[in-house]
């Protein structure tokens, strides 16, 4: 059941009626955008990991009969004031423009190491041991400057703030192996993204759900979550109908998220991400005119304790009219002013057509739903890819089922609501 | 050497009018008054041999229940070369539920995508609701092409379905699924997941 008269809640991509009904509901969509059958523009700035979990779900359920990929064009990072490559091996970075002469050796040392760590071999490891030193430890031991720091644990391990450098260095270390091997994947950035825009994957999940006897019910509005003397769930009230199961799945907007309903709080709210969807009529500048890219500007480099992401599509993924460039910035929350914080990431985009913003809450559940047997996903976050959310779907399955969600067999398709 | 050419075609049309068992007839000329939807299979093939030769092979994708509840996505008829609207001839409703899933074929779908309107059970004239004047003139006045089945006794089916084979435009082979917006400067066409899932096949999937 789905409160909307389309697929994908929070990470829909809509069309321009529905995004000017959502936004500016008094406003009529401009003629000069062209046709609203050729927009699909997503609410939530995510690409898809090529070597990720993501990936190894759509290939193993088959949804990729549905769908169709296309890579984004490049992957940036800022540094000093200007935008580059972000370099994914030790050939790279050798060349890249982010660095200077001695750094770039250091950086090569670097790479090399990881690219060459292996577990069972001493040798490869240069007295390092990813499970007890920290990555600080690893930094230092090649030398690396603050900011190269920034755009290894930022851009290529994808780190939203700086927590990790005081953690042991292994999870780092193998995200930036999965970042390079996604770069090797397919050749212009470590990322893929579906045609006709993210909202393609929950509608995929649902077709396949359907033809395996799935039922779902679009514009259904959901009144309230019936539970009985316990506490325990027993239906789903819309209307006067109710409908009843043993278990109910669903994201926090269904269970009192920015209510005060007086009920049970089930969910609370754990820090906010602001998203501007701006329109653009030209590529970003200083991305050698990429139909497709992600920026990432890493903290420190702004000042700031939260990375300002940048995701850009077009026509090229069919998500907008030709000449069209939707980019989508995004930052968690830190001050009582979120939208002059993606202030440095809205002046690399150059003159903005228009712009639509957000702050939406991030909602986290208080139960693992055991108890009562409602089960409640995380908000989508405001990291720039699917594995949190992933992570997230292995977890609901796990509270649900009891066991691990593993892909062996034909069996587990549309874990979605 | 005869030419063939694939076409994504859609069924859509309101529940119970016979969307499924009129495919069942058309791929395997069988029918089944109990028929319960189909499960498990993505879309049915049907090859269609035209008088010179050419081979038209249809990818029918039936709604797997999806048109119930308002949940039929919009991916469902996205690329598809044709469609065919069904309704009930002995239904008054179902008809206009199909002028509005027409309409929105018009709102949403490709310009170019040839539209069929079927009223299907033509087996039960009886208690028909829907003349054939009424449905002609509608499909006329919307430039629709327009036919009357019986899924139950094959009348009509398969000529229905050569009818949008023939009207199909087979100058050029159509691309399986969208490369309408691959301008040359990016590469065209997507990327396949399926092949390289072999090189990461060393890690076995235990996630």
């Amino acid at each position: 059941m789905d409160r909307n008269d389309y697929y994908g809640g929070d990470s829909a991509s809509l069309n321009l009626t529905q995004l000017y009904r959502k936004f500016r509901p008094d406003q009529a969509v401009p003629a000069e955008l062209g046709r609203d059958r050729d927009y699909a523009i997503d609410l939530v700035p995510k690409f898809i990991i090529a070597s990720g979990e993501l990936t190894k779900i759509l290939v193993h359920t088959e949804v990729t009969r549905y769908l169709e990929f296309k890579q984004i064009a490049g992957s940036y990072v800022y540094r000093d004031g200007k935008i580059s490559k972000v370099p994914s091996n030790e050939m790279e970075a050798v060349k890249s423009p982010l660095m200077g002469l001695f750094e770039k050796r250091r950086a090569k040392k670097f790479f090399e190491f990881l690219q060459g760590w292996k577990d069972e071999d001493p040798a490869s490891h240069q007295g390092i041991s990813l499970d007890n030193d920290t990555m600080k430890t690893v930094y230092e031991k090649f030398g690396l400057e603050q900011g190269t720091q920034d755009f290894i644990g930022h851009a290529m391990a994808l780190y939203l703030d700086d927590d990790y450098i005081n953690k042991p260095a292994r999870p780092t270390y193998e995200r930036i192996v999965l970042y390079s091997s996604s770069m090797a994947r397919y050749g212009k950035s470590p990322y893929i993204y579906p045609l006709y825009g993210l909202g393609e994957l929950p509608q995929a999940f649902a077709r396949l759900s359907a033809i395996y006897g799935g039922t779902y019910m679009l514009d259904k509005p959901i009144d309230e979550i019936v539970t009985d003397a316990d506490g325990k769930f027993v239906g789903v009230r819309s209307g006067n109908e109710t409908v009843k199961a043993k278990q109910v799945v669903g994201d926090p907007s269904y269970f009192g998220a920015g209510k005060s309903d007086g009920g049970k709080v089930r969910v609370v709210e754990e820090g906010k991400v602001i998203r501007a969807i701006c329109l653009l009529k030209h590529p970003i500048p200083g991305t050698d005119e990429a139909d497709s890219c992600q920026i990432i500007i890493p903290q420190n480099q702004v000042g700031r304790k939260n990375d300002i992401y940048i995701a850009m599509v077009s026509s090229t993924h069919n998500v907008c009219a030709k000449d069209i460039y939707v980019a989508i910035v995004s930052t968690i929350v830190e001050t009582g002013v979120p939208e002059k914080e993606i202030i440095p990431g809205l002046q690399l985009l150059g003159p903005i057509y228009d712009k639509f913003v957000s702050v939406s809450p991030l909602y986290t559940p208080t139960a693992d739903g055991k108890a009562d047997n409602i089960f409640i996903t995380n908000s989508y976050d405001a990291t720039s890819h699917f594995e949190t959310v992933v992570e997230d779907v292995q977890d609901v399955w796990k509270r649900m089922i009891g066991t691990d969600l593993i892909l062996k067999k034909r069996e587990i398709e549309g874990v979605q609501e | 050497m005869s030419k063939q050419f694939q076409f994504k075609l859609v069924l859509l049309g309101e529940s119970a009018v016979g969307k499924s068992s009129l495919v069942l007839r058309f791929v395997k000329d069988q029918f089944d008054d109990y028929r319960e939807s189909t499960i498990g299979a993505a879309f049915l093939t049907q090859t269609v041999t035209l008088e010179d030769q050419t081979t038209v092979k249809f990818e029918i994708w039936d709604t797997a229940g999806q048109e119930r509840y308002k949940s039929l996505a919009p991916m469902y008829y996205r690329n598809a070369n044709c469609a065919v609207v069904v309704y009930d001839v002995t239904q008054s409703p179902s008809l206009d539920k199909a002028k509005t899933w027409i309409r929105e074929l018009q709102r949403q779908a490709d310009p170019n995508i040839v539209i069929a309107l079927c009223g299907n059970k033509t087996d039960l004239s009886a208690r028909r609701q829907v003349t054939q004047e009424e449905a002609q003139k509608y499909a006329d006045e919307e430039g629709l092409m327009w036919g009357e089945t019986s899924a139950k006794t094959g009348e009509g089916v398969s000529e229905i379905f050569t009818a949008i084979a023939k009207k199909l435009p087979l100058t050029a082979p159509p691309p399986r699924t969208a490369t309408r917006g691959a301008a040359g400067a990016t590469g065209g066409r997507g990327v396949d997941l399926n092949k390289q899932s072999a090189t990461g096949q060393n890690e076995p999937c235990n996630c």
